[in-house]
């Protein structure tokens, strides 16, 4: 498919109450930077039912335009109807380029919207610039487990696609809403719809783990060595206002949830801060925390390869060195 | 009903990784090992089969060797295999590898009654394409990040994880499933297995079994056919090293504090 024009999308996934996902926000940000190199506008794609809430969000950060399509149908993601939604939109339209949130849904979308437009997805990007020489968008990404990065055009199909891994980049900055917002009429049969959702589980119910938007991150892995030995990276986080991590080790040996884990098969982080408890810092660990502004690092071994990204490293004891961080920053912060 | 379970073969990123001189990496010096979720997809496939007697088809695409990662999955009680393996196809993105794969689906056959697996991603690329793009290409519907199987007829529900928790999924036969390696812990081979793995059938599909399908075309498979390409790759920069405190004792806790608080840190 031709392009219709330079315009960069970006698709602001919504919540079941129509409000924005963080990381459709996020994109607007290096979103901005591609759409004026590319000479096109801003424009977010907002889908789902009850979306002022996303449109408005969308609009104050930064988006040129906003197209939205509101049905009751889009309330809860599904494969048929979202790919029907946004082949519709990239149709009329034209977009030269698409950003996509690599969340389970929007890795989920993202591959079937290609193979129906017949045209090349770069996966789960944490880098985006755009090749002087070709004028394409370079998708950066890291591969075999986060220990290779390749970079990727894609020089001969339009729109070029791919999805960001979220926590990567930092939302712009709210500001006064100057886009130009588009509700575009478009409605799918509910009963073309072939999966049917019998019920949605949040696993997190009465215990926040908000991981990607946390500005401090306490984690701990398999040095904690047990379900106990969370409660002092607990009471650090508590005394931090921080929020648990954990690495992929210490989830799987069922001493927390999953959703605390960050790493390449968790979540990816960016905190102001990140404080690593007994995690050895495998690379696949690494891959999800390696952004964040401050790494202080806390492991018996002197030889971990978390201290080769830590800005701050503490040789010792993770169950004497927590209590008395803890009990130092309570009494800073008396 | 039949499952038809698609493979990869791919090298063993937890160990060591070997990394050439010019950045890429070097596959021969590394083990290969079947792809963990497609495994989780094999042992659930195998389990319908142990509570229906269905059979089960595992297809790969890949270099020849990979026959021997298919025997290794006959030999766990797998029925048939399919190599898909031919010059045209090597080079092949996501996009382009879907097709062929879901060209040697067609071919296999596909029955109202039947499912197809497919990992969520593979260990190497990483990409978790590959699924949804054949379900597009087959036209089926396609639940992804399943984590839970039960099969009753010709309905299948699921259980399929999201960032913070999950979603129970009902959807008819035939359909796509992109299995996580939670679902299972896949079984061992048997030594009655491995005798009989090498009498059971191993098809290899190259480019002249494929070409009269509409999906393999010049312009969709192998290097030319893909519309994304590698452009450069590179080692993941590294962070140079910062401060190094020893021991656990109040003055160390003191002096990490002061300095976390002077930078406005905390």
């Amino acid at each position: 498919m031709e392009a219709k024009t330079k315009d960069l999308w970006v698709f602001v996934e919504t919540k079941e109450d129509g409000s924005a996902k963080n990381v459709g926000i996020e994109l607007l940000n290096p979103g901005r930077e591609l759409a004026d190199k590319q000479g096109g506008k801003l424009v977010a794609v907002v889908i789902g039912c009850g979306v002022k809430a996303a449109v408005d969000e969308a609009a104050c950060h930064g988006a040129d335009q906003v197209l939205y399509i509101d049905g009751e149908e889009f309330r809860q993601y599904s494969t048929d109807a979202y790919v029907a939604a946004l082949n519709h939109l990239v149709e009329t339209y034209g977009p030269t380029t698409m950003l996509i949130g690599a969340t389970p849904n929007g890795r989920d979308m993202g591959p079937r919207l290609s193979s129906r437009l017949q045209t090349g997805l770069t996966a789960d990007c944490t880098g985006l610039a755009i090749d002087e020489e070709t004028g394409c968008v370079a998708w950066t990404r890291p591969a075999f487990g986060g220990n290779l990065m390749a970079t990727i055009l894609c020089t001969d199909h339009r729109p070029q696609l791919g999805t960001v891994r979220p926590g990567v980049f930092k939302k712009p900055e709210a500001g006064e809403a100057k886009a130009e917002v588009v509700k575009v009429d478009f409605s799918f049969p509910a009963e073309s719809i072939r999966t049917e959702i019998l019920e949605v589980i949040k696993e997190t119910a009465g215990e926040l783990v908000d991981l990607e938007g946390a500005d401090i991150i306490v984690a701990g892995g398999r040095g904690v060595g047990s379900a106990e030995g969370f409660e002092p990276v607990r009471q650090l986080a508590e005394a931090l206002g921080a929020t648990v991590g954990a690495s992929r080790a210490a989830v799987d040996a069922g001493w927390i949830s999953h959703s605390h884990q960050v790493g390449q098969t968790g979540k990816t982080v960016g905190p102001k801060l990140y404080i690593a408890c007994g995690i050895s810092g495998a690379i696949q660990h690494l891959a999800g925390m390696s952004s964040s502004d401050v790494i202080v690092a806390i492991n018996k071994d002197p030889d971990a390869p978390i201290f080769g990204v830590a800005d701050y490293g503490i040789v010792g004891n993770l169950f004497e060195v927590l209590p008395a961080l803890t009990a130092e920053i309570k009494k800073m912060k008396g | 009903m039949k499952a038809i379970v698609c493979v990869k073969q791919v090298p063993d990123t937890s160990g060591v990784v070997a990394v050439k001189e010019d950045g890429t990496m070097d596959r021969a010096a590394m083990a290969t090992i079947t792809n963990h979720d497609d495994l989780a997809a094999v042992e659930a496939a195998l389990r319908i089969k142990d509570a229906t007697g269905c059979k089960v088809v595992v297809v790969s695409m890949g270099p020849p060797p990979a026959e021997g990662m298919l025997r290794e999955l006959l030999a766990m009680g797998c029925d048939e295999a399919v190599l898909v393996s031919a010059r045209e196809f090597g080079g092949s993105d996501t996009y382009a590898t879907s097709q062929i794969l879901a060209a040697a689906i067609k071919k296999i056959g596909v029955d109202d009654d039947d499912i197809v697996f497919c990992g969520r991603q593979a260990i190497d690329g990483d990409t978790a394409q590959v699924g949804p793009q054949i379900a597009e290409k087959l036209g089926m519907p396609q639940v992804s990040y399943v984590a839970e199987i039960n099969v009753d007829g010709k309905a299948v529900t699921v259980k399929r994880l999201l960032e913070d928790g999950y979603m129970t999924i009902k959807v008819q036969t035939p359909c796509l499933l992109t299995c996580v390696k939670e679902l299972n812990d896949a079984r061992y081979m048997s030594v009655g297995g491995i005798m009989e793995c090498y009498q059971k059938p191993l098809e290899v599909y190259n480019y002249e079994t494929l070409k009269d399908d509409p999906l393999i075309d010049v312009t969709t498979i192998g290097l030319k056919g893909s519309p994304t390409n590698v452009y450069k790759s590179f080692s993941p920069p590294v962070k140079g090293a910062g401060m190094m405190m020893e021991g656990a004792d109040k003055a160390t806790v003191d002096k990490l504090v002061s300095i976390l608080n002077d930078k406005h840190i905390i």
